[in-house]
């Protein structure tokens, strides 16, 4: 396990070093200690490498991840993940706006809640959130898949493309072209793979929960729609 | 009574025949007018101005013995691996998506040969561009489409763009005729659909954020590469100094002439300011923080020749961009090809649908029966010799004023003929010492 203590070292220092872990490197444990809430942490890391960060983060904590698993013990800024391509983020705590905001790939786990436009614009990500999210969450989601143990803010899935969405308490309201639809086993069955992934089948079942989607009516203009867009 | 002379038909100009037919046309189809290009009513521009030459007290430079030099570098100031171009025109950003792939090549191709750099797009980076392209800058749009930390780091500079001047404060939109299997795969998207691309970026709002925006793609790239932020013509004092204080390397700035592929007419023709007004404010806030020539400003809408090149230059700009000249250069609205313009209900030059994907030159199309059409090998070359041309006009001028290099031509070296352009641009009416809103009068 290295060490690598962010307030004496610095950022540069950290994600340089992390950068040039390539191939079958023998520092696949690292630990970073005072992170304070700085900002892009562990951001660009392209090795399976686990990264545990001790504290709360800043924004974009492990933006474009590629392979790493990046545990933030402590709650994360805005962005965390943004962008991740593959690979793992787990926080503990909460996480600000824009949690895996177009993320690719990869699986982003947040323990407590997340606030608004949580997954906004995702494109094949998975997020599994353990409590509640904000407004505007999943705004012109693409691809991948949403889950939420808890409840849903404002205008869920507006604008949304094909991403899926899975909410096991309230929606506050649901978003241009978002609906609920029809849990059918292939969902339940990706559900509870994602709830076990995101370490929370011990939390919730999947039939507790309900999916919503596109409803595809924007996905070509129309005039009498002019009020949805 | 009959002898009486009647009043002859008289048009309106607030209802001309422009305006009605649009009228009709809304009434029709219930839907506003989507279309490519810039701006295209008379816009104070750099037609407006012109250079004084030397005289008694400035001597020229010998035309064909005296050097002028050309080059510029960019992203001196944080970069660790800034760019040197040989001449001062860029390829502006036009997506993968928009224009074809071997119309994308051809830019590529045309862009290295002439020592300059070409931008992605809206989707992002495609191999005929990188492939084709010493120098390729990489476009970090609101959508994100196709954006990956690979392609980050096989950029040699990437450009944050915040807004075009074409439609400043507008997202994208690509019709579904034009979502092909790998533009939409390339996106994440269904093909066929109509796919809008935000006018926010997802993941920040504001100064303060997109410096640390900007801190984190930096931290990505290992600070090697220069990164751009590209603003339109709205505010380009504030957008300059703001674009500064998050940490460009390079300013870009587009005008209102500047072209898309595809947006509403009405977002086109009244949003946002020429770009002859714009470059004084920009300078003016580099000038004021004392950054001019260390944060570089290129500037781009409706750059059609040397002289333009010159007199963006002489008000205080590093480099142009150009997208619109490099197409029609490629083949776009040749009147060669005007039997199928006749055919899509237009005429060459003002074809302007490039939204519809059926452009008979193959440049904005994805369809593979035009787009085999178009030549990339061909289209680079006419690239590349147009952009030299550029250049000897841009350093024809620069000699007649007596400067070694592009980037002495000063504001001194120009008068206008408009009143408009003189205010805008900051240097007198011609034959007076007036500046509007300076004094002099
Ligand atoms: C076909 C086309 C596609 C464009 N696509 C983009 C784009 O994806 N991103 C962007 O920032 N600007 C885009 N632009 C704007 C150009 O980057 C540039 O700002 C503009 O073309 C400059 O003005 P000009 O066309 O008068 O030279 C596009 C322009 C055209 C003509």
């Amino acid at each position: 396990m290295q060490t690598f203590d962010l307030e004496a070292q610095g950022l540069r220092a950290l994600n340089s070093a992390l950068h040039n872990v390539k191939g079958q490197s023998n520092e696949t444990a690292w630990e970073v200690v005072n992170p304070k809430g700085s900002h892009a942490i562990a951001v660009g890391v392209d090795a399976p490498v686990d990264i545990t960060v001790r504290g709360s983060t800043g924004y974009y904590c492990a933006g474009m991840n590629k392979q790493a698993t990046i545990r933030v013990k402590g709650s994360a800024g805005p962005g965390v993940a943004e962008n991740m391509m593959s690979g793992t983020v787990i926080i503990d705590g909460d996480a600000s706006q824009y949690a895996g905001a177009t993320g690719r790939g990869g699986l982003l786990v947040i323990k407590g809640n997340a606030s608004s436009r949580c997954g906004i614009s995702m494109k094949g990500i998975n997020i599994v959130v353990h409590g509640n999210i904000g407004h505007m969450s999943a705004f012109m989601a693409q691809s991948g898949n949403l889950v939420v143990l808890g409840d849903a803010g404002e205008a869920l899935g507006d604008s949304l493309y094909e991403a899926g969405l899975f909410v096991r308490g309230s929606v506050k309201s649901l978003g241009a072209d978002c609906i609920e639809k029809e849990m059918r086993p292939e969902h339940i069955a990706l559900l509870a793979d994602l709830l076990k992934q995101g370490e929370a089948d011990h939390l919730a079942k999947p039939s507790e929960f309900k999916r919503y989607g596109s409803a595809r009516k924007l996905y070509t203009f129309n005039i009498d729609n002019a009020s949805s867009y | 009574m009959s002898d009486f002379p009647h009043t002859p038909p008289k048009q309106s100009w607030t209802f001309s025949n422009d305006v009605n037919a649009e009228i009709r046309r809304a009434a029709a189809t219930g839907i506003y007018d989507i279309r490519g290009g810039g701006s295209k009513r008379r816009l104070p521009h750099f037609d407006d101005l012109l250079f004084l030459g030397a005289s008694i007290s400035r001597y020229p430079l010998e035309g064909y013995r005296e050097k002028c030099a050309t080059d510029v570098w960019l992203g001196t100031r944080f970069a660790k691996k800034p760019i040197h171009l040989d001449i001062p025109i860029t390829i502006a950003g036009m997506s993968f998506g928009a224009l074809s792939g071997p119309a994308k090549e051809a830019l590529g191709r045309g862009a290295s040969a002439a020592g300059t750099s070409t931008t992605t797009g809206d989707g992002g980076m495609t191999e005929e561009e990188r492939g084709h392209s010493k120098s390729l800058v990489y476009q970090y749009l609101p959508s994100r489409y196709g954006m990956n930390p690979d392609d980050l780091r096989r950029a040699d500079a990437i450009e944050v763009v915040v807004g075009q001047g074409a439609k400043p404060g507008g997202g994208g939109m690509l019709l579904g005729q034009k979502i092909s299997d790998r533009v939409a795969m390339m996106r994440n998207l269904p093909k066929g659909i109509d796919q809008r691309s935000a006018c926010r970026h997802p993941d920040w709002t504001g100064p303060d954020d997109l410096e640390i925006k900007i801190l984190e793609i930096r931290e990505i790239t290992d600070w090697e590469k220069p990164i751009y932020i590209k603003i339109g013509g709205a505010r380009p004092y504030y957008d300059t100094a703001l674009a500064v204080k998050a940490g460009a390397d390079v300013v870009v700035l587009d005008g209102m002439q500047g072209g898309t592929a595809a947006t509403q007419d009405v977002f086109i023709e009244n949003v946002g300011m020429p770009i002859l007004a714009c470059i004084p404010q920009a300078v003016k806030a580099l000038q004021d923080l004392g950054m001019h020539r260390k944060v570089q400003l290129i500037v781009s809408g409706g750059i059609r020749t040397g002289a333009d090149v010159a007199k963006a230059m002489a008000l205080g700009a590093d480099a142009v961009a150009i997208g619109t000249a490099a197409l029609v250069a490629l083949g776009d609205n040749d009147p060669a090809l005007e039997s199928e313009y006749r055919k899509l209900g237009t005429t060459a030059g003002a074809y302007d649908d490039w939204h519809e994907g059926k452009d008979p030159a193959g440049i904005t199309t994805q369809d593979p029966e035009l787009y085999g059409r178009f030549d990339p090998i061909l289209g680079g070359r006419r690239l590349k010799n147009y952009l030299k041309v550029m250049t000897l006009e841009a350093q024809t001028i620069a000699r007649a004023c007596g400067k070694n290099h592009l980037h002495n031509l000063e504001p001194e070296d120009l008068c206008s003929l408009t009143l408009e352009a003189a205010a805008m641009a900051g240097v007198p009416v011609a034959g007076t010492n007036w500046i509007p809103g300076r004094g002099g009068f």
